[in-house]
């Protein structure tokens, strides 16, 4: 009861801060952002007071005997949510750059809703998907619950907010301009407080496991959170103008600067969109094909090798600029050196399904985490590629890197999380199976026609441009002015459009059979075969005794 | 949890003995491409490591044997292509401009060298075509403000259009009639309908042929008579359906209230003389470049009487 009060009287002291902040504020967006975060304290103290338990019993937050998936529930909507948001703002710039006229106001101009789209696929899609299904894995392959489970709820909101905050933020013009890294100082701040949270977490669960060992994809989620972390906090140092107002300034200038948010961002690839998802495939893949991975001692060389290698690739993003060409090699030999690394986690995710090769026939979850593979291992062997130097020079600048990183983003990321979304929902929902297992195909194709679409597209985009730009007459000057190899984009960027369409109605397709199998309903259809669920076996090994419901 | 291991069916390998909620592995080895293909990155990176500039020192980097810099590799790049261009570029150099159509070669490279020019500098106003917008002239016509064979496009190219404080850049100021309150607006309206008769888009009237009148004392002086145009003073020619700034009755009326006076920058003081002369070559091989024609044998006469026409003009203006 003690607990309910303290936790009410927080919330509140922190919405009338926040009142107070939104009264004071130096600009309208830092006003407009603190009602936000009023609003969400004072509903918090409110729900928490009303929802106190005030009998003196203590009840258990998670079920004896059973996980605590109310949480990845709710992770599993929003990641479905966030998805269709992303995806639906990459269509609308998409559009933009194909029709400039759709540039309608200051705040759905290109420049703004760019990092609306970024920031919502990678962050809000992949994160939320990240946080839903470590928290499944974590448990289930540490045959413990969740350690925290009042914490975890915590974490999962905690994001959400971040998520509106930064969103609302990039319509409203607020930026600290770093790719990837938009939010302003005071949303930072409140990312970090939930990312330590969430390593809590995580690693109070992992400390609790029934099991002797820690299973590879912990390996891999836990080195996701701990460099996203510190990833986070290093690149986003800043001093804030006021303590009032939304503007900062970095703590690094120049070629600096520019060094270490390329850091930031190669290993937001790396350790977000590479390691957190094989994370996910070391799980997802063996359940659903029901074999052993195929090689443990791959498993070990390649994370390690890829941990130590990624974090020193990002100057590759910086050839041929200010940055000292020692710093040019160094990222470049070491993207090279990262290839197959990368590869390792193919192989092992690929190779899984040796003795089960006909499941890529009969069973369509199969199906999307295989193609997710071969995407990961096409997009991290062009990755070294274009780090070389001389076909950067190509690429650097161009469309073809567009193409590269969303061969990878819906190639890999894309597919593998919509594989883990029809794999948790009848188990986190307790349906017998999905209400459609034949609509994954229909998910599947309309996925894989605008994969293609997109990326060839933009690979020949990306070619057409490098070489217009480089193009010299005999007489050595340059054949086209830069006006005209915009122009020669738009029949691509039309083709484009036309493949983030058909990614957005495979999602739309997702929708509808997770909405239908929530609402418990089974549609009447031929059979396809899909791995074994008994539910009597996904229970943790320790009791969730009085000890979590304390914690919480 | 050794213990656990057994031999896979499927694939005859045994498994690492761990199990995690139903999952297990396989004690595979590694791949051997997998290995020697990560082990021969791993050589490269090396070796690239050795051959160029990589491992930061206290206050360097190393070198790297091939001594390769990107500074040193982009100064070569350019000396090299210098090296290959300078006999054009001399050439080029050496040659008076008007008579740059003699050498057709040469013409040709200029020409090309221009079109890359004026992709870069020209390209914001005149447009990619050379078509021009409102204020920017077509330069694909035959009608020139300041005269349309090379050495005249080269000297405006050179020394811009009215540009404070170059002595030669193109100039002179038509007064603003309406603002200034030199011609009432009925007069103003007068004048434009005698200028719309010029071009024929309006047949004569009453009002026209006053304007006719107001014409004559005011405008006359700079655009002729009949409204010819004068090239010395880059005056409009009033006669044809080409307008800069619009034919229509409300646009001429703008004109004349407020005047208009367009500006471009002295290129001169930015580009080399031999990429001017290029870009000249360039603009005037759109189409409407004109021959060129040595100067009268009295050039003396005519300048003072632009001189006075301009002086006028700014008398009357009141602003001198």
């Amino acid at each position: 009861m003690d607990n309910t009060v303290s936790n009410a009287f927080a919330w509140l002291i922190l919405g009338i801060l926040a009142i107070f902040a939104a009264a004071a504020a130096a600009d309208s967006g830092f006003s407009f952002h603190m009602a936000i975060m009023a609003a969400v304290a004072l509903g918090v103290a409110f729900l928490t007071m009303s929802r106190g338990d005030w009998s003196e019993r203590t009840t258990p937050t998670v079920p004896v005997g059973r996980y605590y998936d109310e949480v990845i529930r709710w992770g599993v909507i929003a990641t479905v949510f966030w998805g269709v948001v992303g995806f639906l703002v990459g269509v609308v710039i998409a559009s933009q750059l194909a029709f400039p006229d759709l540039n309608l106001s200051e705040h759905t101009n290109f420049g703004r809703l760019r990092p609306l789209h970024t920031s919502a696929v990678i962050f809000a899609f992949g994160g939320n998907a990240l946080i839903a299904t470590s928290f499944y894995v974590v448990q289930r392959t540490c045959r413990a619950p969740l350690a925290f489970p009042a914490l975890s709820r915590f974490v999962f909101w905690g994001y959400q907010l971040f998520i509106v905050l930064a969103a609302t933020g990039y319509v409203l013009g607020i930026t600290q301009s770093k790719e990837y890294a938009e939010p302003e100082w005071y949303i930072d701040l409140w990312l970090t407080i939930v990312w330590v949270a969430y390593l809590v977490v995580f690693v109070g669960t992992v400390i609790r496991r029934a099991e002797p060992h820690i299973y590879v994809a912990n390996w891999f989620y836990l080195a996701f959170i701990l460099t996203i972390a510190m990833l986070h906090i290093v690149n986003n140092l800043a001093v804030p103008v006021s303590l009032l107002g939304a503007k900062s300034y970095s703590a690094f200038a120049g070629v600096q600067d520019a060094l270490t948010q390329w850091w930031y961002g190669h290993n937001a690839v790396g350790f977000f969109l590479t390691a957190g998802f094989l994370a996910m495939m070391y799980y997802f893949v063996p359940k659903q094909a029901e074999r052993p991975i195929y090689s443990y001692r791959l498993s070990i060389i390649h994370f390690w090798s890829l941990i130590f290698l990624y974090i020193w690739a990002g100057p590759h993003h910086l050839h041929y600029t200010a940055l000292p060409d020692w710093a040019q090699t160094l990222g470049m030999v070491f993207s090279v050196m990262l290839w197959m690394p990368s590869w390792g986690g193919m192989i092992n995710g690929l190779m899984t399904l040796n003795g089960a090769w006909d499941k890529i026939r009969t069973d369509p979850i199969i199906r999307m985490m295989v193609f997710a593979l071969a995407f990961y291992g096409m997009a991290t062997f062009e990755g070294p590629l274009m780090s070389i130097k001389s076909v950067n020079s190509l690429s650097h600048y161009t469309e073809w890197t567009v193409g590269h990183v969303h061969s990878g983003a819906l190639g890999w990321n894309g597919m593998i999380t919509f594989g883990a979304i029809y794999y948790m929902v009848p188990r986190l929902w307790g349906r017998s199976r999905l209400y459609s297992l034949r609509m994954i195909n229909w998910h599947f194709w309309l996925a894989t026609l605008g994969i293609v679409l997109y990326a060839s597209s933009m690979w020949v985009a990306g070619i057409t441009q490098g070489l217009m730009w480089r193009e010299y007459g005999e007489d050595g000057y340059l054949v086209y002015a830069f006006a005209e190899v915009v122009a020669a984009m738009k029949p691509y960027y039309v083709i484009r459009i036309a493949g983030g369409l058909l990614y957005l109605a495979g999602a739309l397709v997702m929708v509808w059979n997770v909405w239908m199998t929530i609402a418990g309903r089974l549609r009447d259809e031929a059979p396809l075969s899909t791995a074994f669920y008994d539910p009597e076996k996904d229970r943790p090994l320790v009791p969730a005794g009085p000890r979590s419901a304390v914690a919480a | 949890m050794a213990d656990g291991k057994r031999i896979d069916e499927a694939t005859g390998t045994s498994t690492v003995g761990h199990e995690w909620d139903g999952i297990e592995e396989l004690d595979t080895p590694m791949p051997r491409w997998w290995l020697y293909t990560l082990y021969a990155t791993i050589v490269f990176a090396i070796a690239y490591c050795v051959a160029y500039p990589a491992w930061p020192l206290v206050d360097r980097a190393t070198h790297g044997v091939l001594n390769w810099t990107s500074r040193s590799a982009h100064a070569e790049e350019m000396r090299t292509e210098g090296a290959r261009r300078a006999p054009t570029i001399a050439a080029l150099a050496r040659i008076p401009i008007e008579r740059l159509p003699e050498d057709s070669k040469l013409l040709d490279t200029a020409v090309a060298g221009g079109a890359s020019a004026f992709k870069v500098h020209c390209v914001q106003c005149h447009g990619s075509g050379a078509q021009g917008f409102k204020g920017y002239p077509n330069l694909n016509d035959d009608d020139w403000l300041w005269g349309g064979d090379l050495k005249a496009i080269e000297q405006t190219l050179r020394n811009g259009i009215r540009q404070p404080g170059n002595e030669e850049t193109r100039t002179s100021m038509m007064p603003a009639f309406g603002r200034d309150q030199i011609l009432t607006p009925a007069q103003i309206e007068e004048v434009v309908s005698h200028v719309l008769t010029l071009s024929g888009r309006e047949k004569p009237s009453a009002a026209s042929r006053r304007g006719a009148a107001q014409f004559a004392t005011n405008c006359a002086a700079c655009h002729g008579a009949g409204g010819e145009g004068n090239r010395t003073l880059g005056a409009p020619k009033l006669t044809d359906a080409i307008w800069l700034y619009g034919g229509d009755r409300e646009s001429i009326r703008q004109t004349i209230h407020n005047s208009r006076n367009g500006v471009m920058p002295a290129w001169g003081s930015r580009l080399d003389p031999v990429t001017i002369k290029m870009l000249s070559a360039y603009v005037h091989s759109l189409g409407g470049g004109e021959d060129f024609v040595p100067p009268a044998p009295k050039p003396s006469t005519a300048a003072p009487s632009a001189e006075a026409a301009a002086t006028a003009a700014r008398t009357k203006n009141g602003k001198p």
